[in-house]
């Protein structure tokens, strides 16, 4: 659960600037920027995810060595499920 | 092993191998790697294949879930079982034995237990179920504690009511400080973790080379990372220097997150004393939550036990995490104690030791032929 998961900011919540939805692989979530508020990610950026919220802002370059990382380490798809929320995103 | 090809750069691997057998001459070298990340990671890569036999890495105490002593486990799971509860958790804390065995087991019995991926997940579960009581068992050092402080932030500001957080979180410089201060331990250098260090930066490190007069790097995950990270650190030893140096800076911050702490510094207080699995009792080593958030604290709102329990008599877990055993030279390792049948935290985790041991040492013979090719 120390590994952090890289994701890339798709948007910002209108109503509230401290919840994004980033594109995982493929996979969105809702995450929290609020650990993020002194240096705001814009969409586009790429975060390093840690249980759900932002934890700091990173290049493209290192987000996608991050993931190879993961990949080699067997830590994708738990890392996946986990992003997933274990179902509760669907249950909006 | 296919994960061998997936390394980057095999070549310059092979250099920095290279170069870490050439500065390490003929001295042994004791290093600790104090993040479970790391280890987990040393493991999966094969690293010990490709380092020479007189860098001996020491796993450090950096697994949450290893250094939680059992008597915790059992008070969150006794509050599992009031009426009403949802006890949440991360999926890392479900396979750990508690005395009346792990959450899972307690789900098998009928208890309301969810595995949740982030502490806002906990939430969002007290607030789809207004009727019932979630109590989010929150582990994990610097990394993890923001973001439940973050979320305790927002339970607060929309009145949730129904949400508390038992709360588990420790600090790693104080654990550090007893490693170094234990009389069996003799350790050269040590790899900083990294994850901890985005939240923290790197100056609390500072006295580790100051006063201690050990060198320290803080280290990626990747192999060449920490194959670099170790060069840094005999080039240190060999010029007679201790510092704290940053070979992660591309995720490090040397300042950490400062939005992270002031978020720590809002919801959590120091605890005087926290019992660490194989530790003891380390001062100011642990979180609590403070008065302003009393409402949301579990140890407040419940009846906890907080009963000291002792691990069972064989299991060697305290020497495996102090450093001083090898996790296969445990009485029960691979026999009484499997990933499949856990009888310690280190079998369960990913980060843990033993499992890490476990799930690849025993490759080993496969993993050398390979890495003969790269080292
Ligand atoms: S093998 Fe099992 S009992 Fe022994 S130290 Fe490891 S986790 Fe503990």
């Amino acid at each position: 659960m120390c590994l952090a998961i890289p994701g890339k900011i798709v948007e910002i919540s209108s109503d509230n600037t401290d919840s994004a939805l980033v594109d995982v692989v493929g996979v969105r979530r809702k995450i929290d920027l609020g650990l993020l508020q002194d240096d705001k990610p814009a969409p586009g950026d790429w975060v390093l995810i840690h249980v759900g919220f932002a934890m700091s802002k990173i290049s493209e370059h290192d987000a996608l060595d991050q993931m190879n990382t993961l990949r080699a380490l067997g830590e994708i798809d738990g890392a996946m499920q986990e992003v997933q929320g274990y179902g509760l995103e669907d249950m909006n | 092993m296919r994960f061998v090809d997936e390394f980057r750069e095999p070549e310059l691997i092979s250099r920095t191998a290279e170069e870490i057998r050439r500065l390490a001459g003929d001295r042994h070298y004791r290093l600790m790697e104090v993040c479970g990340g790391h280890t987990h990671a040393i493991y999966r890569f094969g690293l010990k294949d490709i380092l020479p036999e007189n860098i001996e890495l020491i796993h450090g105490p950096g697994c949450p879930v290893c250094v939680l002593p059992m008597g915790r486990i059992d008070d969150g799971l006794s509050i599992a079982q009031e009426p009403g509860v949802i006890f949440a958790a991360f999926g890392d804390m479900m396979r750990v034995p508690g005395t009346q065995g792990s959450p899972l087991e307690h789900k098998a019995r009928g208890i309301d237990v969810r595995i949740v991926y982030s502490p806002s997940d906990a939430l969002k579960l007290a607030r789809l179920n207004p009727q019932k009581r979630v109590m989010f068992f929150a582990i994990g050092f610097e990394t993890t504690a923001p973001s439940t402080a973050l979320t305790l932030m927002r339970a607060k500001a929309e009145g949730i009511h129904n949400f508390s957080v038992f709360c588990n979180h420790v600090t790693i410089i104080p654990a550090i400080r007893a490693i170094l201060d234990s009389p069996d331990m003799r350790l050269d250098a040590f790899i900083g973790p990294g994850h901890v260090s985005t939240v923290i930066g790197c100056r609390p490190y500072q006295w580790i080379a100051k006063d201690q007069r050990k060198p320290i790097v803080v280290s990626g995950f990747e192999p060449l990372d920490m194959l670099q990270s170790i060069v840094m650190l005999l080039r240190q030893l060999k010029a007679g220097e201790a510092k704290v140096e940053n070979q992660y800076k591309r995720v490090v911050p040397w300042e950490g997150n400062r939005a992270a702490l002031r978020a720590m510094a809002e919801v959590f207080q120091l605890r005087p004393y926290f019992e660490w699995r194989g530790l003891g009792f380390i001062s100011q080593s642990a979180l609590r939550l403070n008065e302003n958030y009393a409402a949301w604290d579990a140890e407040e709102r419940f009846e906890v036990p907080g009963v000291r329990v002792t691990d069972p008599k064989a299991a060697q877990c305290g020497e495996v995490l102090k450093g001083v055993l090898k996790p296969h030279q445990c009485k029960l390792f691979g026999h009484e104690c499997t990933p499949e049948h856990p009888i310690g935290a280190l079998m369960v985790s990913s980060e843990g030791s033993c499992a890490a041991y476990h799930n690849y040492e025993h490759r080993k013979a496969a993993m050398v032929t390979s890495l003969s090719s790269i080292a």
